[in-house]
């Protein structure tokens, strides 16, 4: 099926020049902050092991090395800068991630991602709020555990729930066939997105906090109330999530363990194994000061500053018109 | 038969769900950043017309419904189908039958052209153009003068179908008229 080709942009002229505002607040925020803006490669040539994050390959051939992959975060490469000893440092990206697209996802979008080096979670959630409070004039947010948000809206404790209690409650949305090879953690993500995040962030902004320990990715994990919770935040606001944020795991054994479970999970739901980023690792044998990093969602953000409710209308050329 | 995964997905998509032909009317991306991506997809059931919402894995697919619109030509009835007449000069002929025809049967004017939506060969539904133009076969006589003020009468137009007129309009006069809606829309001036 072929359409008429659109040339013109989704986005307004107004939400053109609010985006060119944003980042001239965002920059000024961070310039005053004395935290360091840098660049790091959008085309890298390891790919991310992440089970839920599809990279796009690229075909690059360039001296001895071919193939490469559209980077889905900046993440890697920034904490080689850390690890080199570049101190407190930010950046506004493109990241790629194939298959997302939708009222709030595009494959390519812009990301601002920081790190804080002697900054805990509780520290860099401050720091978010001056940041997006700042910008859009809301209230501060206020702080829920994971935990408490999925037993208020989805009526069910994430920590103790069994595997089949978990499936029953999704078997609202996916059929038990559907449901067999989900995963705990596959129907707790069902859950959040459809029965808990339309809630999160009406009155006002939402700081979720205290994953479970499977959900950590690259945040360090702690016990409290009994149990395993990583140190991963994430802020809400009119049900849209905003950004992602951990207090960095700096261990490379346990890093290496994890990218190796990931690839593990990528094998069972049919994926192609992604190489671990082994400079990255080795930026992390070095040491990586102790830092709490966020990305966040530049994009949506700026939705949220003109009650967007569709991702194009704050993008110049949405993939469709790209 | 063609399959369609999830990042295919799209308004307009004729998909098979639990063996029926189902059109998609709304696809929805929803994925926590670190977290299992889902579409929440409407469609319609096209056998039905219920419209259902499911849930689906990304990654997950569904088989592509044999299922085109084509133009065609009414021809005639002969009580039990109604025979159209594909319009690209091959000259060939479909019977759709009672259902498949549903409430276009009072749009029906002969050698006019129609949306015929085909599964796996054979008629599902008719569908009319927004708008006809059919002629005024009985009325109550016309009120000259009056046709600034508002008020209506019914007319029974030449296929059956009944529509509210200004009370201007007279019985022999054509009429264009939205199917959408069944209203009569204005006069269609004679040549």
């Amino acid at each position: 099926m072929t359409r008429e080709p659109v040339w013109q942009p989704s986005a307004s002229q107004a939400a053109l020049k609010s985006r060119a505002q944003q980042l001239e607040f965002v920059r000024g925020f961070f310039a005053q902050r004395g935290v360091l803006e840098v660049e790091t490669p959008v085309l890298g040539r390891c790919g991310v092991t992440d089970v839920n994050l599809d990279g796009i390959h690229a075909q690059v051939t360039a001296g001895s090395r071919t193939g490469g992959w559209l980077q889905t975060s900046p993440e890697y490469h920034m904490k080689r800068l850390l690890a080199a000893g570049c101190g407190s440092i930010y950046q506004v990206s493109r990241v790629f991630r194939d298959g997302e697209q939708g009222r709030r996802h595009n494959p390519e979008f812009s990301m601002l991602e920081w790190y804080r080096t002697g900054f805990d979670d509780l520290a860099l959630m401050e720091e978010v709020s001056d940041l997006v409070c700042g910008w859009l004039g809301c209230q501060r947010p206020v702080v829920i555990q994971y935990r408490d948000a999925l037993k208020h809206w989805a009526g069910i404790d994430p920590f103790v729930a069994t595997d089949r209690e978990l499936m029953r409650r999704c078997e609202q949305w996916l059929e038990p066939e559907q449901l067999a090879d989900l995963g705990r953690d596959g129907c707790l993500d069902l859950l959040m997105s459809f029965a808990v995040e339309p809630h999160l962030g009406r009155d006002k902004p939402m700081f979720i906090t205290g994953y479970p320990a499977s959900q950590a990715s690259l945040a360090r994990v702690s016990r409290s109330h009994g149990y395993e919770t990583a140190h991963r935040f994430e802020l809400y606001i009119d049900g849209l999530e905003l950004c992602n944020g951990y207090w960095e795991l700096t261990d490379p054994k346990e890093q290496r363990l994890r990218f190796e479970a990931d690839n593990q999970q990528r094998l069972r739901s049919g994926k192609r194994e992604m190489a671990p980023d082994e400079a990255f690792l080795a930026g992390l044998e070095q040491g990586l000061p102790e830092c709490s990093g966020v990305a966040l969602g530049l994009d949506r953000l700026l939705m949220l500053k003109l009650g967007a409710q569709d991702i194009s209308e704050v993008l110049a050329f949405p993939f469709e018109r790209a | 038969m063609a399959s369609y995964s999830t990042n295919e997905f799209r308004g307009g998509l004729k998909v098979l769900l639990d063996g029926d032909p189902c059109i998609i009317l709304e696809n929805e991306f929803v994925k926590p950043g670190k977290g299992q991506a889902f579409n929440r997809v409407k469609l319609r059931n096209l056998m039905t017309n219920r419209v259902w919402e499911r849930t689906f894995k990304s990654g997950e697919s569904l088989e592509a419904a044999d299922v085109i619109d084509q133009d065609m030509e009414y021809l005639y009835t002969d009580g039990e189908f109604w025979h159209f007449m594909l319009t690209d000069g091959s000259f060939e002929q479909y019977p759709a039958d009672a259902k498949a025809v549903g409430d276009a049967l009072k749009w029906l004017k002969e050698q006019d052209v129609y949306t015929v939506t085909l599964y796996n060969g054979s008629p599902l539904s008719v569908t009319p153009p927004n708008f006809v133009e059919l002629e005024v076969v009985d009325t109550d006589p016309g009120m000259k003068g009056d046709t600034a003020q508002g008020g209506s009468k019914p007319a029974t137009l030449s296929t059956g179908a009944v529509v509210n007129v200004p009370l201007f309009i007279t019985i022999g006069e054509v009429l264009k008229v939205d199917t959408r809606s069944g209203e009569y829309v204005s006069r269609v001036k004679s040549s």
